[in-house]
């Protein structure tokens, strides 16, 4: 038995799960009359940035599903890139295959630096996304205390461009001068004068089947299980624990190689920063595209990559035209990242306690229909 | 047999101070040892010590509201501190100086703190459980919005807008000639030439500690803490849950907005746009330091706790320095300060919601 609804219930339903979304569209179609780029521009600027950050937003899909929230220790998986960066650049290992070794490197730190994630996230049920946060700032610091001071003392560093004058320590910017755009490049076709950096986009296309794939193994519907119910879930026979550190170590690896095929598209490391950054825009790209701490699909991330990177690239100008100042439009985009995740967090707590609710009148009316 | 006692004694000791603490506790005592030998002044640095207890005491305070009624460490500190920075901003506008300009900047900023506070409060009532997350980035997002704002607010104290423009805030601003050192200075005892006490911060300190310590015995305070450990009972008993967690919340973000103002006139500058952007973290690190969990929390939490994670800010620099010529203290910080929240939010709570 179903509860009768109206259609304005309907509407109202509708625009509340996708309240985002719909922000973001009228903010957009505000600011691109008003920055006054043209839309060659704009559309080659938001593939460049599909191919870019595509693939870091789909690593944070696996742990929404086992029910983990937003993974904010995919800075983990970043900083692991990096380092695999940083060993290449030392090596001068260039090209296809210094990506290939980088991610190879990468790999072993993200597993390990995953299962430890997993475990202190599995000490926090029900906190796990302010506790991933904590993570993300406790990793920087052991990050810094090997990359700044362990890197050249006590982990051989032979290059004396990455190394800091003082003899140990990475610079703050390295230049991967080897692996800019060596992705990209490989096979660039223009479509109406649109580069597209074809072979990336395949990367992101196979990680999207393999998510796809994923979901329908039996680990992905232990996922599904435990990110339903937990202890349901221990009831019929599946490792909980287990399956939770096994989500995060997905997420921190595809993190990793996500951030080394961010990088070589940017083309600069820059070594104390960029994995801060990334976790932050990274979430609140996906949750432009729709996505709420419980769900999240490759839809969202392709909406909200386009969405969010918009508003990314016309805002500074339109700050500029509207009131003169560019530094206005810069303030704004981070107040709208940041607003879009309190926004998103704030719906879904709210939602959670409606959706109680409703289940709840569902429940008297069966009961009302029996007796 | 006599042994055993012993060892158990030191077990359950260890138990109710926490490992963490006693770890922390020591290092800062080897930290104090150790100072003289590498030639650090120890009468500085305990002068250091005490100024950044003093200034940073008022902000750990404004934890324990919110802790009391369950709603969680408090990230959103940044709220409170820009009721504060409006206050400040204010006084300095409307050119009071010396001490009145911190007594107007405290009056200018409570009508913010309590309106901002109250709307903080009503929305973490709507989120009940996961308040610590969105908690952060109501913190993030107004400390966002206000760097929009201090470009268009119409200032004009030449002190205070950029000089080129004539508009828009500084990104720092000198409380010189304002309200520098008003409470620093008050009633200060000089022991040695390196040792000065900052008496007047110490006071005001005391004076809001003992009113929190105060209220939580009174009948409304009684309440909060019963939000805090059982809401269900709390509800069952006659208490408004909702309106006495706005209560704290109000508080908190009140005691927030009076911290900072301690902190700037000390540290001599206000620190504008992304200047009070983690400012949380050291505050809720040093409650925790102090024996804080994430839903029980004393003064004393508050005083050792402070002391603890400052004494440890300000001794790991002098003296690593001096020991091994390199300034690891940042790194230091980063992974003490984290650290410790995690160990804090992976603790079981027994707070069923």
């Amino acid at each position: 038995m179903k509860l009768q609804r109206t259609n304005i219930q309907k509407v109202k339903r509708f625009l509340g799960n996708n309240t985002v979304p719909i922000l973001f569209l009228v903010i957009c179609a505000f600011g691109i009359p008003l920055s006054g780029y043209s839309a060659n521009y704009l559309v080659s600027e938001v593939v460049v940035r599909i191919a870019r950050n595509s693939f870091l937003i789909v690593s944070l899909l696996i742990p929404i599903l086992a029910g983990m929230g937003l993974n904010f220790g995919m800075t983990l998986g970043a900083m692991a890139g990096q380092i695999g960066l940083i060993f290449i650049s030392d090596w001068g290992i260039v090209g296809i295959p210094g990506m290939l070794l980088a991610m190879i490197i990468s790999t072993p730190i993200s597993i390990a630096l995953g299962i430890w994630c997993g475990k202190i996230l599995n000490m926090a049920k029900g906190r796990e996304m302010v506790t991933s946060y904590i993570i993300g700032f406790f990793m920087n610091g052991i990050y810094q205390l090997v990359v700044l001071y362990g890197m050249g003392a006590i982990i051989p560093i032979r290059s004396a461009a990455l190394v800091l004058p003082r003899g140990y320590g990475i610079r703050n910017t390295v230049n991967l001068i080897g692996i800019r755009k060596s992705l990209d490049s490989l096979l660039m076709v223009r479509v109406l004068g649109v580069p597209i950096p074809l072979v990336t986009l395949v990367v992101i296309a196979l990680l999207c089947i393999f998510i796809l794939w994923f979901k329908k193994t039996k680990l992905g519907q232990d996922m599904r299980a435990v990110g339903q119910d937990m202890e349901v879930a221990r009831a019929a026979g599946i490792k909980v624990e287990h399956t939770r550190i096994v989500s995060i170590v997905i997420s921190t690896v595809f993190a990793g190689y996500g951030m080394i095929i961010y990088l070589q598209n940017i083309g600069t490391l820059n070594t104390y920063n960029s994995h801060m950054q990334i976790g932050m825009f990274s979430v609140a790209a996906l949750l432009v595209g729709g996505a709420t701490v419980s769900k999240a699909n490759i839809r969202n991330v392709f909406l909200g990559v386009i969405l969010f990177h918009l508003m990314f690239i016309v805002s500074p100008m339109a700050g500029k035209n509207l009131i003169g100042q560019a530094q206005l439009g810069e303030y704004f985009r981070v107040f709208v990242s940041y607003g879009v995740i309190t926004i998103s967090l704030v719906l879904y707590e709210v939602r959670k306690k409606h959706d109680r609710g409703i289940a709840g009148q569902i429940l008297a009316a069966e009961q009302e229909a029996g007796a | 047999m006599n042994m055993q006692k012993v060892i158990s004694a030191v077990q359950h000791a260890v138990k109710s101070f926490g490992l963490p603490r006693i770890i922390i506790g020591l290092f800062l005592l080897l930290l104090f040892i150790a100072a003289p030998f590498v030639g650090v002044n120890i009468g500085t640095s305990l002068s250091d010590t005490l100024n950044r207890f003093g200034m940073n005491a008022v902000m750990v305070l404004a934890m324990v509201p919110m802790i009391h009624s369950g709603c969680g460490l408090n990230f959103g500190l940044p709220l409170g501190i820009i009721a504060g920075l409006l206050g400040g901003t204010l006084s300095m506008q409307c050119n009071f100086t010396g001490p009145a300009s911190f007594a107007m900047a405290i009056l200018f900023a409570t009508p913010f703190a309590v309106i901002l506070g109250w709307g903080y409060g009503q929305l973490l009532n709507k989120v009940k459980g996961g308040e610590m997350m969105i908690a952060t980035y109501v913190g993030f997002s107004s400390v966002a919005f206000m760097c929009i704002m201090w470009l268009l607010l119409p200032y004009s104290n030449p002190t205070m807008v950029w000089g080129y423009s004539g508009s828009g805030l500084r990104t720092t601003i000198s409380t010189e000639g304002y309200y520098l050192h008003v409470l620093n200075n008050f009633l200060s005892i000089r022991l040695t030439d390196h040792l000065t006490i900052p008496t007047g911060m110490f006071i005001f300190f005391g004076i809001l500690a003992l009113a929190i310590w105060a209220f939580l015995h009174t009948k409304t305070g009684t309440a909060m803490t019963a939000v805090g450990s059982n809401p269900v009972f709390a509800r069952a008993s006659g208490i408004n849950v909702d309106r006495v967690r706005t209560l704290s919340v109000v508080m908190s973000t009140w005691l927030g907005a009076l911290g900072i103002l301690v902190y700037q006139q000390s540290f001599g500058f206000i620190q504008l746009y992304m200047g009070p952007f983690y400012m949380a973290l050291p505050a809720v690190s040093a409650i925790l330091i102090g024996g804080a969990s994430v839903n029980k929390a004393t003064i004393t939490n508050v005083i050792v706790g402070t002391f603890l994670f400052q004494g440890i800010l300000t001794m790991t620099p002098s003296v690593m320095n001096s020991m091994i010529h390199t300034d690891m203290s940042e790194v230091i910080r980063i992974i003490v300060s984290n650290g410790m929240i995690l160990y804090a939010l992976t603790r079981k709570t027994e707070a069923v919601r």
